[in-house]
């Protein structure tokens, strides 16, 4: 429970808290000491010494497999909404927002919300969708909608290669912002519905714009879009996914009580923070860094969008997706 | 006197500023895309079965289900135009109008959220305008003459299931071209029965004088097929809005 509790605050934008010695277990003392050993301590840098001088890593490389099938997975996603339009196959029709997939209703859960705000009304309808949707993403990791399927997390991560190329020529800066701006944002987006009787949010959604311009063809808004891509290249790196978006945080609730996470496990880690150089959201691997991991096995937090960047990162396989409740088995 | 930050603080200071900033820029954004709707600038013709404007905008979902199943591809999904209503599907009845050939209408069925409202079970209690004569001066009918011809033109897109030719399978206007004595193409296509008639200028016009004015009933739940009908260059006939929702 404890667990939960910290992955939410964190997911709400709190800073990862410095835990006292007592909240360490037993077993993750015992690893951290024998970590600070000297010997141990040269035997580690020589083994990041060897990694170092191996080869770098790079796109055809086959570490990069999870980001391969989740472009793949995104574009597909994306591609069977227009196919089911285009070609009249009726497979899913609609947009990300709401579909009915081959007849059953499903909606996005944050859109669904909104438009309850917004109408003050439950909908049968939104309700079975949402529902539907929820036990979907929450199988697989919640934010994992983000990751997988969100068409904007695509532009989104070619803008963050550009703005880390652009930044390691010296060319520009990254703006970090404060993470509690996307709690606030969230109460405001939901507050403004409730007040306006409009989802004001959905219009300015990059998400719902996108989607739709991919099925019905583009238009003005999509200069939003293109606004925030250039907001994220040239000052704040991945700052809609990161700050504002209040649908990945609404999946970050579901990614909370989800079975699928990645599980660090501190015995393999390096310490070197890889992992949180390739995260969008590296506060969920605060545990990687130095004397920070209460157990010698920890399950990453709700904000975790499940991608796999970390895991291809890791030169050691500290970090792998788990099952929750499989004992391992998976 | 002002306490003096150290360089972490000061930093930390400028971080919280500059996402209020950042924050503020996007909160703007969604205002901006409101306010147009809220004052209504500008307002479109919703598609059959549009719950009254309020409901209307506060239940759409924005997935385009409506879109996609119209027969005549006649619903549109605002953007730019309908005051940034981003997302709303509307129809411009002079470029392709809801032909309601459909028993019941297929954007109903197909909306997830009720903004089409699945109160409606017979087409007759759609209200989404009352057309009206806009030009009197420039309808044929009303001076006395025929029409012959393809109603819009060569180029014109615009589709509709004539009754005649295909219950079920739009065709397009301009492979539909009419002879007639006397213009009457909005009272031919309305699919509306008693919508909309015509009727002597006066009540004491002489028989052998052929002209006619059409004249719209209360019945007319303002589809927009005469809009999109009417021959002239400029259309004699529109849509007049109602924004109160069916009439259920």
């Amino acid at each position: 429970m404890r667990g939960i509790y910290q992955s939410l605050r964190t997911l709400l934008g709190a800073d990862p808290r410095r835990l006292k010695k007592t909240e360490f277990t037993q077993a993750a003392q015992e690893m951290l000491a024998l970590k600070n050993q000297p010997e141990e301590r040269k035997k580690r840098i020589a083994m990041i010494r060897e990694e170092k001088a191996g080869p770098r890593l790079s796109f055809t490389h086959n570490s990069f497999k999870w980001r391969k099938w989740r472009w793949a997975s995104i574009i597909l996603v994306n591609l069977l909404f227009v196919i089911s339009y285009h070609f009249d196959v009726q497979l899913v029709e609609g947009a990300l927002t709401a579909s009915r997939f081959v007849g059953f209703h499903m909606a996005d859960l944050n859109s669904s919300l909104q438009v309850m705000l917004a109408h003050k009304k439950m909908l049968v309808n939104l309700v079975i969708g949402t529902v539907t949707v929820g036990i979907l993403w929450w199988l697989v990791g919640g934010r994992a909608f983000c990751s997988w399927a969100c068409p904007y997390h695509l532009l989104s991560e070619l803008a963050e290669m550009l703005h880390l190329w652009l930044a390691s020529k010296g060319w520009i800066k990254d703006f970090p912002l404060d993470r509690r701006m996307r709690t606030v944002l969230y109460v405001l987006f939901a507050l403004m519905a409730l007040l306006s009787g409009y989802t004001i949010f959905e219009s300015i959604s990059p998400v719902g714009i996108l989607s739709r311009a991919v099925i019905y063809g583009g238009g003005v808004a999509l200069t939003w879009v293109v606004f925030l891509l250039l907001v994220e290249v040239f000052l704040v790196r991945r700052f809609w996914c990161r700050y504002v978006c209040p649908i990945g945080m609404t999946y970050g609730f579901l990614g909370s009580v989800s079975p699928l996470v990645v599980e660090y496990d501190l015995e393999a880690c390096l310490h070197e923070g890889e992992c949180r150089a390739v995260c969008l959201v590296p506060h969920v691997l605060e545990m990687t860094k130095k004397n920070r991991a209460e157990d010698v096995h920890l399950d990453v937090g709700a904000d975790c969008t499940r991608c796999g960047m970390c895991l291809e990162a890791c030169p050691t396989g500290a970090l792998k997706f788990k099952l929750r409740g499989t004992g391992g088995l998976l | 006197m002002a306490k003096k930050l150290t360089p972490k603080q000061r930093a930390e200071r400028r971080k919280i500023v500059f996402s209020g900033v950042m924050a503020a820029c996007v909160l703007g954004a969604g205002a901006s895309a409101y306010l147009p709707l809220h004052m209504r600038w500008e307002t479109l013709l919703r598609p059959p079965g549009a719950l009254a404007e309020k409901d209307m905008l506060a239940s759409c979902i924005k997935c385009g289900q409506c879109v996609q199943v119209c027969p005549v591809e006649a619903i549109k999904l605002a953007d730019g135009e309908g005051g940034y209503g981003i997302g709303v599907p509307y129809i411009d009845a002079r470029t392709q109008a809801c032909d309601f050939a459909c028993d019941t209408p297929q954007c109903v069925l197909a909306c997830p959220t009720g903004s089409l409202s699945h109160h409606i079970d017979a087409k007759e209690q759609v209200n989404m305008g009352k057309a009206r004569l806009s030009r009197p001066d420039a309808c044929l009918a009303r001076q006395g003459q025929g029409f012959k011809g393809k109603a819009r033109g060569d180029d014109f897109p615009g589709i509709h299931r004539y009754i005649k030719v295909d219950r079920w399978n739009p065709i397009k206007i301009a492979d539909h071209p009419y002879d007639l004595e006397l213009c009457d193409l909005c009272v031919r296509e309305c699919p509306i029965k008693g919508a909309i008639s015509m009727q002597p200028l006066s009540a004491d016009q002489p028989e052998d004088d052929k002209r006619r004015t059409p004249v719209v009933d209360d019945k007319c739940v303002g589809c927009g097929m005469c809009e999109m009908i009417c021959p002239l260059e400029k259309t004699a006939i529109v849509i007049d809005l109602h924004r109160e929702g069916p009439k259920v």
